[in-house]
């Protein structure tokens, strides 16, 4: 459990990608099975403890510290985890062991009151024999009753050190939270063989924690798992992006185009076992996220896989990803989510019809077949996407500026782009050149100004990387700046120099890892911002919340006082609303 | 005779008016005592300062010669008679140097801590208990979830991570007085035997260090260093340096951190640490509970931190306690070293 917990102790503060990776690559080769397996289960939230509650956690450190104290500490922490694993009481046991002997040195007075433990007491996990493991919690919470719950933990958590209740705590009562993805995970363990996650995710459906079959593999000292899963997951076929100046070198005969919505890419399959029907819904890189959309899993009643775009439908329209990222990332799905949030499939491709694989064939086949699915289903979650209609690429570009128009009609407003897929195309796994194209809307622009920045981390540790920028509003005092988004990309290395030296020069103010940087009319960088969409949002004060915000350029030579008004962004969100922008 | 008859609070700090000084002034006085060199505790431009020898010569390595109109040095356990009071200084443990200052008169003892810690510290004397009637404490890490543990724990942490990493720059984050070298004979202690690399504000209090005979082994500056040299290295620098400019000399710096407050992982994170080292030079909730509890003190005077929790905690002993409002103490790794962009 130590080491478990030292590990995500590390992962907790390290931000950066790789890094979190070396951590928990370099765990699996030295941490043997079946501990190991438990972690990789842990990190990719395939454990569940139902019965460990915060309540829980919260009486029993309340029948062992004075309140008054904990109230302090805990305001002071801000983690009720962490405040319970920083505050334990030293079990009696060990205060024994410390009062027996290895005493600190100095003139230490150690015998005046309970609190006395010394500070150079060793690491209980230190003192040999009953160091527990991971392995144990996990097998022993899996038979364990309600009823003898408090006890268990309060024996081990008297056991272990701050690290290990820190992490105890948060492996009970579910969510680690510490910046890991179940991706990321499966990355690390496929880091072991130089094989791709790919391959993992393939594997993964059949797959049961401790996993020793598959460090087996990993480690070459033994065959692949066989993956006998009949719903298993596709690895989906991606595109390109297109500039409209690749156009010239394309025959608009060869392609068909349909809409990119913005949404979710998902695989919905669907498999006969035996009797049973077995229906699972994956994430482009094949992440299995069934639990999250059960409404939708009802839906897929016949064998087959779909490829298509995950998106919420209200009263027959598309809404916005800003909504449906309301549902994204939920550990439970209430009735309440599923009624607010509908989940919706739309259809762009099937990959296997019944037990049929399709991927040989030519897409303009298997839309043919898609259609008919589609139909045969005939269920209100699932709808096909429909094509685009075109016979020159003028005809295109048109539809493309207005997608409303040209059939989108309201749910213009999640259109993101277009995609145009060769009629010829066989189903090909990852980015092949050539076979699909994506081309997004245009980006909106605007000239905003930067108002604070934040430090990056890793590589650009010592940099003022993120930068929150504003447009001019009339406010209590007069004209005034109102943030309306961050962005912390799209600029060059040099333009991150030069972005930063201004930052370092002209900080009004700090607080933590933020600057305030000066914007006033006349003094002040203008940064011309691209972004994707842009929605109403009442968590933001300005109303607004855009999407994909990048730094598309720096204005120096604008003054502040040039950048563009809230006015005009709100009028771009009514005219998106309304399906009219660009 | 009561307690304020000996040592009174003022807002400049603690006053013997029969003795005719204060301890630590947060202002220019007449005459001043010392407890230690941290700069919220020594400040230049006193009359006369009484202090141990080695807090006048880091005095005077920080603010130069003249940093105050006369100095005496005082040795530990040694008795001077100031007015109508005796005064004692003992070692605290905190730093080189600090110590414990015991007020006497009438048969009333009054012991003002400073700060202090009551753990092995090899570049340091061993903190005294000294029994009185009224402790003056610290109370920076007053809470009961500050429980410092092992440093050598923590320095094995840094050490793992730089053979995890070996190709990036270690930076660990050390106050340049005390912390700095303590980490540094801490890593020695634990058989690291690599030359170790200084920022330029920690140069010339750790040269000092080694003039007083503590052993530091083989010390590098950073400045001149090639990227390529420091990959694999451990630099220790001011925390105020970690975001600097200054760490674009480095490959991919990794940040750590040497500080009790790095218990909390929010303190780390809002600090961009990502290897949080807990070492610290103040007393633990433990050990300030302990410690109060020994001196058999009666009545307990809480001075800078979080003087609530310790407040109530000796209300739970039957112990008499208030708090002292004395503005200008803070935590040396909360103060923002005023030096720490010295190589920008």
């Amino acid at each position: 459990m130590n080491r478990f917990a030292e590990l995500l102790n590390r992962l907790a503060y390290e931000p950066a990608r790789n890094a979190k990776l070396r951590l928990i690559a370099d765990y699996f080769r030295s941490t043997p099975d079946p501990e190991r397996g438990w972690a990789l289960a842990a990190l990719t939230g395939a454990l569940s403890f139902p019965h460990a509650k915060a309540g829980l956690i919260r009486s029993l450190i309340a029948e062992r510290t004075d309140p008054v104290l904990f109230e302090l500490s805990y305001d002071y922490v801000g983690d009720l985890s962490e405040t319970v694993a920083l505050m334990w009481p030293p079990s009696p046991s060990l205060l024994a062991a410390e009062r027996g002997g290895a005493g600190s040195g100095g003139d230490a007075p150690t015998s005046t009151t309970e609190s006395c433990l010394s500070t150079a007491i060793p690491h209980p996990s230190s003192q040999g024999e009953g160091e527990l493991s991971l392995t144990t919690v996990v097998e022993t919470l899996s038979t364990l009753g309600k009823a003898q719950l408090p006890k268990q933990l309060a024996r081990w958590l008297d056991a272990l050190d701050e690290t290990g209740r820190w992490a105890l705590i948060k492996l009970v009562t579910g969510g680690l939270r510490i910046g890991v993805s179940a991706r990321l995970a499966k990355t690390a363990a496929a880091a072991l063989s130089g094989t791709d996650a790919h391959d993992i995710e393939l594997l993964w459906p059949g797959l049961k924690p401790p996993y020793i079959d598959l460090f087996a593999w990993l480690e070459g000292r033994a065959e692949k798992p066989a993956s006998d899963d009949p719903a298993a997951f596709r690895p989906a076929m991606l595109a390109h992006a297109l500039e409209e100046t690749d156009l010239a070198e394309l025959q608009p005969s060869d392609f068909m185009a349909e809409w990119k919505w913005d949404g979710i890419r998902v695989q919905a399959v669907s498999a006969r076992r035996d009797r049973d029907m077995i229906t699972r819904l994956y994430s482009r890189t094949g992440e299995d996220i069934s639990k999250s959309f059960p409404d939708l899993l009802d839906a897929l009643h016949l064998p087959g896989a779909v490829d298509g775009e995950l998106l919420i439908m209200r009263g027959g329209r598309v809404q916005s990803f800003n909504v449906l990222q309301q549902r994204l990332n939920r550990k439970t799905v209430t009735p309440k989510l599923i009624a607010e949030f509908p989940a919706h499939l739309r259809a762009y491709d099937l990959l296997a019809d019944g037990a049929e694989d399709l991927r040989e064939r030519p897409f303009a086949e298997r839309r043919t077949r898609l259609e008919s699915f589609v139909a045969q289903l005939d269920d209100e979650h699932i709808d096909l996407s429909p094509l685009v209609s075109f016979a020159t690429w003028d005809e295109l570009i048109a539809a493309r500026k207005d997608p409303a128009a040209a059939g989108a009609g309201e749910d213009a407003t999640a259109v993101e782009g277009i995609m145009l897929k060769r009629r010829d195309s066989l189903y090909l796994p990852g980015r092949p050149k050539g076979p699909w194209w994506k081309w997004k809307r245009d980006p909106f622009i605007i000239d905003a100004v930067l108002m604070y920045a934040q430090r990056g981390h890793g590589k650009r540790s010592s940099y003022y990387s993120d930068y929150t920028f504003g447009v001019w509003t009339r406010g209590d005092n007069g004209e005034e700046l109102v943030p309306v988004g961050k962005a912390y990309f799209g600029f060059t290395d040099e333009e991150l120099l030069q972005i930063d030296r201004f930052v370092r020069r002209n900080t009004t103010e700090r607080f933590g890892p933020v600057r305030e940087v000066v914007h006033e009319a006349a003094r002040g960088l203008v940064l011309e911002v691209a972004f994707e969409g842009l929605q109403r949002s009442t968590r933001h004060k300005s109303g607004l919340a855009m999407r994909f915000p990048r730094i598309n350029r720096l204005r120096w030579d604008k003054p502040p006082s040039e950048a563009d008004r809230l006015e005009l962004l709100q009028s771009m969100v009514t005219k998106i609303e309304q399906g009219l922008a660009s | 005779m009561r307690p304020e008859d000996i040592l009174v609070p003022t807002p400049a700090g603690v006053c013997c008016k029969i003795g005719g000084f204060h301890i630590d002034p947060t202002r220019p006085v007449a005459r001043a005592l010392i407890t230690h060199a941290h700069s919220d505790h020594a400040r230049a431009g006193h009359g006369a300062v009484l202090a141990t020898a080695e807090t006048l010569d880091l005095m005077r390595l920080r603010y130069g010669e003249n940093f105050a109109g006369t100095t005496q040095a005082a040795a530990y356990g040694k008795r001077i008679d100031l007015g109508g009071v005796t005064v004692t200084f003992h070692p605290a443990g905190h730093v080189l140097g600090s110590a414990q200052i015991a007020v006497a008169a009438n048969g009333l003892r009054v012991v003002a801590s400073g700060d202090y810690k009551n753990v092995p510290d090899p570049t340091c004397a061993p903190f005294e208990l000294v029994p009185c009637d009224v402790f003056i404490t610290e109370a920076t890490f007053a809470l009961p979830v500050f429980r410092h543990g092992d440093p050598d724990g923590e320095i094995a942490k840094l050490m793992g991570s730089v053979a995890l990493f070996p190709e990036r720059a270690h930076l660990v984050g050390a106050y340049s007085l005390g912390k700095a070298q303590r980490v540094i004979a801490l890593l020695r202690k634990a058989g690291y035997g690599a030359p170790i690399y200084l920022h330029g504000a920690m140069e010339k209090i750790t040269r000092y260090y080694e003039s007083r005979g503590f052993a530091l082994g083989e010390l590098r500056v950073v400045r001149g260093a090639s990227k390529a040299e420091l990959a694999g290295t451990i630099t220790i620098c001011p925390p105020s340096a970690l975001n600097d400019l200054w760490t674009r000399r480095f490959p991919e710096p990794l940040a750590a951190f040497a500080s009790g407050w790095m218990r909390v992982r929010a303190r780390a994170r809002q600090q961009g640490v990502s290897l949080p080292l807990v070492i610290s030079d103040h007393a633990d909730w433990n050990d300030l509970t302990a410690t109060i509890a020994a001196t058999g003190a009666g009545e307990i005077w809480v001075t800078h931190g979080q003087e609530d929790a310790l407040v109530h905690w000796c209300g739970t002993r039957g112990l008499k306690a208030r708090p002292l409002d004395i503005v200008g103490y803070g935590d040396e790794d909360d103060a923002g070293e005023q030096d720490g962009g010295a190589e920008e």
